[in-house]
């Protein structure tokens, strides 16, 4: 192979990922004078960023007046269990009204309030509603406006085109190695600085509401540079994925249903979730059904239903009555929102979920209620940055968005996600503008290592024989889905890791099918060795961490356990090339931010009242 | 439900031909699933655009049975049983393999359009922009719009008469109708949209409304008021000069 025959690009910045995180990020970056490279493995506007549904949570104060970007900061530091970075759950709070002004300013169009401004609605964690969106697409709205907004803003696009793996000129960061799916060919990218804005990677486990595309690239490339991953073990189920029919078995029912009034009841028709309200929580969180009507309805005073807990509480809930045998036919729980709405409300507010039952499931949501049941969906762990400015400890790799660790802690808000995507992907623009600014020009592309990374690839193909792609990948999401799942113990863990590395052993040898352009079977290869980092840190961070804190579950550990409190988990690659985890102290918390997480909400709705009065 | 019999599209853009395949089908499959189940256990190279399988995102549009579709939200069960289904790319855009077309044209045309303007004299003393629900009802239905492309594939005058070169195509005629009744918009396209985007090729045939899985009603609400706009502003010189002088109405 010759590299010289190889397409080489030129650019300050290549930007891998166009979902709402890496759009915003390229666009920072283009604005502020950088020649922007944005790399995407499906076409411009397709990332996941385009299936949110619920909203984007920002305290705009435009339905309850009394919110404020300190009680946002609190519901998210007490819906991670207070393991989340502070300073960057401050910058996501103080900032996220501010990122969402400005896509209107860019073309987006909310749903709006009586008196014109952005609606916002209910959602689990947040105290008041705080979601700005666009009836249940609000994905769609938010990526389409950037993606509007960043073609005329001179970035150059690749769609179609998936980063393979770094390149570093000593320590730092001086290129990626790409190839594009249509053809199969390589093209090497030259830049200063890469920012990870891949997403996640529930693509390991069987049921999930995660696409193709979330294989864990973004995990596997900064682990194989040298950068550390956080906080893997906090994977979060959803608790309500679609349960039947199979084929569609983990396919996201929005928390917006719940957010609507949606209740959740079992097969005697109970709604079991007042059984399982947390002490934390329990000051919060209305104690009888009679109260919840009345918060539905709009009364201000009273708490927030149970229906709207955090949801890892929702998911262990559901998990919990299905295993009492109080499931629902096909093994989930009812989600019921016909009695509670009428139909046209139904249909003007949750649009696509009424459409998704009816095409999907044979199933009117106006009419009868659906089955829910819990589905990998979100990673709050990630690539480990610095909070201010979003780079990893390479010098010149930058992350943002899903891919990155830290906002959310042990479990995130619904709604944080599309914010933190706008206000972190912002930050690693200015963050790599920063960084570009303060170094020498010359950095160098190590040939030895693009043929290295050619070759992995290329080596899928041209093997005689070996192991199915498809086949390993089935193969990881049944260990996955039995031995990480949602409630754990050391011994399906340790269990789990040895599956790994046979499947680690397998990988090695694996062969696609047919030739190199636009092949889903080699493509798939490829992304298998992301896919295995990205369980075997979630393995071994879930067996480390013994507690049970947020989205993570130790039967044999559990509750929170306060030591645990003062660590993360950090994944890296060690010398030999092994995989190690350690048990990193956490920073002292800024003695205010503190201040206003303990507060209680009465005490804190008082101080923000006074704050706005003056 | 048993064996089913599928033929679909093998090649590339120098050769290819239907193949047929017998595959095993479970209840409340759509098409795209039977199309992943050839793929991992007959064909590992066969390809297929996909993301969200829940039609949110537009990737998989292709023609089964003849009919212009989102291949995952349609379920098998809309077939009989003896039903051979045939599944094949869109015809209007360049064959990449199998059943991924290149619509890359499509990026170029969006690229072409005039970005939203907004007027900040419309802010109130806050900083907030304030529009009604009302005002914003139609430009909401028209960014619905999950670009799949699937009308694009019908409309006559891009997929018969290829004239690429002289219209946008429906799906960009709404993006343009949602640019143009943006409360907040403040740009003029109306020119570009007669000379350049091409309202004038269409004929009305509403088959690009048909085939809409967001069921926009691309032709009624978006198309017509566009050439509506057009037609005032060329055959009325007063509308015109009052336009100039005063800006237009929104
Ligand atoms: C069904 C569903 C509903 C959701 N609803 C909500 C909600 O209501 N509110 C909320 O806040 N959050 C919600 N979320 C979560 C939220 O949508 C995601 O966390 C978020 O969109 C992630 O954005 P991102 O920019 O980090 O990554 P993504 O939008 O996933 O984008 C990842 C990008 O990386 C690219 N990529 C990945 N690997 C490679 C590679 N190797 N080479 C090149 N490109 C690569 C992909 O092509 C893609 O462009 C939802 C998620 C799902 C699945
Ligand atoms: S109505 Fe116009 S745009 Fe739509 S298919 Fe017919 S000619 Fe094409
Ligand atoms: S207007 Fe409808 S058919 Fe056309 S691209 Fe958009 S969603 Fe698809
Ligand atoms: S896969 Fe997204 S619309 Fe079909």
């Amino acid at each position: 192979m010759n590299i010289s025959e190889i397409k080489t690009v030129e650019h300050d910045v290549i930007v891998l990922g166009a979902g709402g995180a890496g759009l915003r990020a390229a666009i920072e970056c283009s604005m502020e004078g950088l020649s922007t490279g944005l790399v995407c493995k499906s076409l411009l506007g397709k990332a996941h960023t385009v299936m949110a549904e619920g909203g984007v949570a920002a305290s705009l104060a435009n339905v309850d007046t009394r919110d404020h970007w300190k009680v946002h900061f609190r519901d998210t530091m007490r819906g991670g269990k207070f393991l989340n970075n502070w300073r960057m759950a401050e910058l996501h709070a103080r900032e996220a009204p501010a990122r969402v002004r400005e896509l209107e300013e860019w073309g987006a169009v909310f749903d709006r309030t009586k008196s014109g401004l952005i609606n916002q609605r209910n959602f689990g964690g947040h105290r008041y509603p705080r979601l700005a969106h666009v009836g249940d697409r609000t994905g769609l709205e938010i990526i389409r406006t950037l993606q509007d907004h960043g073609i005329h803003q001179g970035i150059d696009i690749y769609m179609e085109c998936t980063g393979l793996d770094l390149i570093k000129d000593g320590d730092r960061i001086s290129g990626m190695v790409g190839m594009w799916r249509d053809n199969g060919e390589f093209i090497i990218f030259k830049c200063r600085a890469v920012i990870l804005a891949t997403g996640g990677g529930g693509k390991a486990w069987k049921i999930t509401s995660n696409s193709w595309e979330y294989t864990g690239d973004g995990y596997g490339m900064a682990y194989e540079a040298g950068a550390e991953l956080m906080d893997m073990e906090f994977t979060q189920f959803h608790p309500t994925g679609m349960v039947w029919p199979p084929s569609v078995r983990g396919t996201l029912v929005t928390e917006g249903v719940r957010g609507e009034g949606g209740i959740l009841t079992n097969s005697e028709n109970k709604r079991f979730m007042y059984d399982n309200i947390p002490g934390r929580f329990a000051a919060e969180t209305a104690d009888s059904e009679e109260e919840a009507n009345r918060w539905l309805a709009g009364d201000k005073d009273a708490r927030r239903p149970p229906e709207l807990l955090t949801r890892d509480v929702v998911a262990r809930a559901i998990r919990k009555e299905v295993k009492a045998g109080r499931g629902s036919p096909h093994g989930g729980a009812y989600l019921d929102i016909a009695s509670r709405r009428n139909a046209e409300d139904i249909k003007r507010k949750l649009p696509s979920m009424y459409h998704q039952f009816k095409v999907l499931a044979e199933l009117d949501i106006t009419n009868e209620p659906m089955e829910v049941g819990p589905t990998l969906h979100y990673f709050m762990g990630g690539v480990k940055v610095d909070a201010n400015t979003q780079m990893t400890r390479v010098p010149g790799l930058f992350a943002c968005g899903e891919c990155a660790a830290g906002v959310h802690g042990a479990n995130r808000l619904g709604g944080n996600s599309l914010s933190d995507l706008l206000v972190c992907g912002k930050l690693a623009g200015s963050g790599v503008v920063n960084y570009i600014k303060s170094i020498n020009n010359n950095l160098n592309l190590n040939n030895v290592a693009i043929q290295k990374i050619i070759r992995s690839a290329t080596d899928i193909l041209n093997r005689e024989k070996g192991e199915n792609p498809y086949l390993i990948h089935e193969d990881l999401q049944e260990l996955m889905q039995n031995n990480v799942g949602i409630v754990r113990t050391d011994e399906l863990l340790s269990e789990g890791l040895d599956g790994l590395s046979n499947l680690w052993k397998k990988f090695n040898n694996v062969k696609a099918d047919g030739a190199s352009q636009f092949n889903p079977g080699w493509h798939q290869a490829i992304s298998l060795r992301n896919l295995l980092v990205t369980a075997e840190s979630v393995a071994r961070a879930a067996k480390m961490r013994e507690e049970s804190r947020g989205a993570h579950t130790r039967v044999d550990f559990e509750g929170e356990r306060d030591e645990w409190l003062q660590y993360n988990v950090v994944i890296s690659k060690s010398n030999e090339g092994t995989m190690i985890a350690d048990k990193v102290m956490r920073d002292e918390p800024d003695p205010e931010l503190k201040r206003i997480a303990e507060l209680s909400i009465e005490e804190l709705e008082n101080e923000v009242l006074l704050e706005k009065g003056q | 439900m048993g064996l089913r019999k599928f033929k679909l599209f093998r090649g590339d853009s120098r050769e290819g031909t239907m193949k047929d395949f017998k595959v095993e089908v479970d209840q409340g499959m759509v098409v795209l699933d039977v199309i992943h189940r050839i793929q991992s256990e007959q064909v590992g190279d066969l390809a297929v655009r996909w993301n969200c399988k829940a039609g949110k995102c537009g990737s998989c549009s292709v023609e089964i049975n003849g009919k212009p579709k989102l291949a995952c939200m349609t379920r098998m069960n809309e077939y009989s049983l003896e039903e051979t289904i045939s599944v094949r790319p869109i015809k209007t855009f360049p064959l990449i393999k199998d059943l991924v077309a290149d619509v890359s044209w499509n990026y170029k045309q969006n690229k072409n359009i005039a970005p939203f303007t907004p007027d900040p004299d419309k802010k109130d003393n806050n900083g907030n922009y304030i529009m009604m629900q009302e005002d914003v009802d139609r430009v909401q239905e028209f960014r619905k719009c999950i670009e799949c492309y699937l009308c694009q594939n019908v409309c006559h005058v891009l997929r018969d008469h290829d004239k690429k070169n002289e219209f946008v195509g429906p799906r960009f005629m709404i993006r343009l109708a949602s640019l143009e009744m943006h409360p907040l918009d403040k740009a003029d396209r109306i020119e570009n949209i007669k000379n350049d985007y091409g309202s004038g090729m269409c004929n009305i045939t509403r088959c690009c409304t048909d085939v809409c899985p967001e069921h926009i009603q691309i032709t009624d609400n978006g198309i017509i008021p566009l050439k509506e706009r057009v037609v005032d502003r060329y055959y009325d010189p007063i509308i015109w000069l009052w336009n100039k002088l005063f800006g237009k109405p929104k």
